[in-house]
């Protein structure tokens, strides 16, 4: 386990420098400067600007500035945003994706595992039928039309919900989350239905109940144990999928979170901020699956040992 | 002999399964739509009526205009164009580099095979439809990178997938009297490996469709895709969202169209995966 652990983390660390050290030199490709803006700047002012910025320095020296300031958790400064640094605007916009992920995480986790969990057990009944229906639709309809359409029907025709903002207006959380969290409810659903239907056929399900147990008792203590291993496992990629929702999900209802910084700089081209969010994504999905496949290995006694 | 007979099979299997038999006939009906739009649609995609600019579904426009007074179901019919073109190319190019990895390292196994599925491993771990957005910021927002871009992110899976069916094939006795013969490489990666792993290739590409599909329409979605004038169902439905209040039919019916679809290519992929390997058809 701690072997594993170890092992995982000293794969990141190249990987992450890796990452850090090709979109660097990615973005220097990148035609066009940071600041052509629409009225063009005087050559001084551009020099002025160029020197404040060092982007006179050949790209090595850059390279080199930027990786030192990176080992120091210095993702250097906005271009389009004076006077803000790229991890000030990180550190302002991440508890608000975080937040969201949360809850967006906890309506998946369970709206999915009771659907899929139940499914399992009234197989091929209407039990089964009706959820994994609406798991199919929560799998072809994306979030980029699930959310307007929530918008639609209780923002705007019921009026019941805010169509926008977060944390200004009671209840205002309550439909970004939900579409961000449906997709991921339907997609549980199928692997805890999946991952319940082979557990339940095993021996010592059957030793369970042969043994007396409630029927609770084995569903909760014996076969969820085994059953869930596939949701914990997706949970890691899930949260690469979260952040890519969270670009859509905090577009349509205008919240200030990452990921629509993200959005907002890759219209702005603010380079800075583009490489300094694509390096920390990088390395919180990284750290995420890490720990999504070590709570596999964990819940699995076959590999808890060695 | 054996191998038609599995074709076979798989065809009698996937005609009786209802849900992909559908899935398949509203597939074939789009595609015929896609490429025979330009004598289909009423209009042109770009044609604008301004006198009238929104306006309901009419008998002059079934689906109604747009804010520019376009006709929406012209821009759905050309919209198919894009986005089943992307959904298809985008798969080729996954198919192509996937099925190429697997094989590779499945065959020659060791050491060549082990760096090889870590490099998949690693690239797993990675968050790419970031790279996709800073690709389209860095060379400008262009078909064919847009091809390139998601194709490159889609075919990790099937790199997996055909490394295992190429590891359970490598030590059966075709194979080994092909290699004993002396075939090379090339044709034996063309003509002996390639034909048996076909089925589940083919499973996985149906299914990779619609997910190729679904990043399109998220980056078209965010601006970051296709752009104007051309027009994929993601940037329809972009626009509808735009002035949903006031004018709802114009997210309506992209929405369906695309939700339809993707619904299709499911059914049509897990009754093809059914098909082919009944033993899983449970999970």
């Amino acid at each position: 386990m701690i072997s594993i652990f170890f092992k995982r983390i000293f794969l990141a660390i190249p990987v992450l420098f890796a990452v850090a050290s090709i979109t660097f030199f990615l973005i220097k490709l990148a035609p066009g400067g940071p600041f052509d803006a629409d009225r063009a700047v005087s050559p001084q002012v551009l020099k002025n600007l160029n020197e404040a910025y060092n982007l006179d320095a050949s790209n090595w020296e850059q390279y080199l500035d930027y990786m030192s300031g990176l080992l120091k958790g210095d993702l250097g400064p906005s271009f389009r945003f004076p006077g803000r640094s790229v991890s000030e605007m990180i550190s302002t916009g991440l508890p608000v994706t975080f937040e969201l992920a949360f809850y967006a995480i906890l309506i998946a986790l369970v709206m999915g595992v009771i659907s899929g969990v139940i499914a399992a057990l009234k197989r091929n009944t209407y039990l089964d039928f009706i959820p994994m229906a609406i798991a199919m639709i929560g799998i072809c309809v994306p979030t980029f039309l699930m959310g307007p359409l929530l918008v639609l029907i209780f923002g705007i025709n019921l009026e019941v919900l805010p169509v926008s903002g977060w944390g200004q207006l009671p209840g205002d959380k309550i439909l970004p989350s939900l579409t961000l969290g449906f997709a991921y409810a339907a997609y549980i659903a199928r692997l805890s239905r999946g991952g319940m239907l082979e557990i339940l056929n095993q021996d010592f399900i059957r030793t369970a109940r042969a043994k007396g147990l409630t029927e609770s008792m084995v569903v909760i203590k014996h076969a969820m144990q085994g059953g869930l291993i596939p949701v914990v496992s997706f949970l890691g990629p899930a949260i690469a999928g979260l952040l890519a929702g969270s670009f859509v999900v905090e577009t349509i209802f205008q919240i200030p979170g990452l990921g629509r910084f993200y959005v907002e700089a890759a219209f702005n081209r603010d380079y800075t901020m583009i490489l300094g969010t694509t390096i920390f994504f990088s390395a919180m999905i990284v750290f995420f699956n890490l720990l999504s496949d070590l709570a596999a290995l964990w819940l699995n006694p076959r590999s808890r040992d060695s | 002999m054996n191998n038609n007979s599995l074709w076979t099979d798989a065809l009698y299997r996937l005609t009786r399964n209802k849900a992909a038999m559908f899935g398949g006939f509203i597939l074939v009906l789009l595609i015929i739509c896609a490429i025979a739009a330009p004598i289909l649609a009423p209009y042109s995609y770009s044609y604008q009526d301004l006198n009238l600019g929104a306006s309901p579904p009419s008998s002059d426009h079934l689906m109604g205009t747009d804010v520019l007074g376009r006709d929406l179901l012209s821009r759905i019919l050309y919209g198919a164009r894009i986005s089943l073109l992307v959904g298809f190319v985008a798969t080729g190019v996954a198919l192509v580099i996937g099925v190429s990895w697997g094989i590779i390292a499945g065959y020659f196994g060791g050491r060549v095979d082990s760096i090889m599925m870590r490099i998949v491993d690693v690239l797993y771990g990675l968050p790419f439809i970031i790279f996709i957005i800073l690709l389209m910021v860095i060379f400008g927002r262009n078909l064919w990178l847009l091809f390139g871009a998601i194709g490159a992110v889609e075919w990790l899976t099937m790199a997996r997938i055909v490394r295992g069916q190429v590891i359970g094939l490598k030590n059966q006795e075709f194979v080994l009297a092909a290699k004993a013969m002396g075939v090379s490489n090339f044709s034996m990666f063309r003509r002996h490996l390639l034909p048996n792993i076909l089925g589940p290739i083919a499973v996985y590409a149906t299914l990779t469709i619609p997910q190729v599909m679904l990043l399109e329409g998220f980056l078209s979605f965010l601006g970051l895709g296709i752009q104007p004038p051309m027009s994929s169902w993601g940037t329809l439905i972009k626009d509808g969202v735009e002035s949903m209040e006031e004018y709802s039919w114009l997210l309506v019916y992209p929405g369906i169209t695309f939700t339809v679809t993707l619904f299709a290519l499911n059914f049509f992929g897990d009754g093809l995966r059914d098909a082919l390997d009944p033993k899983t058809s449970d999970n």
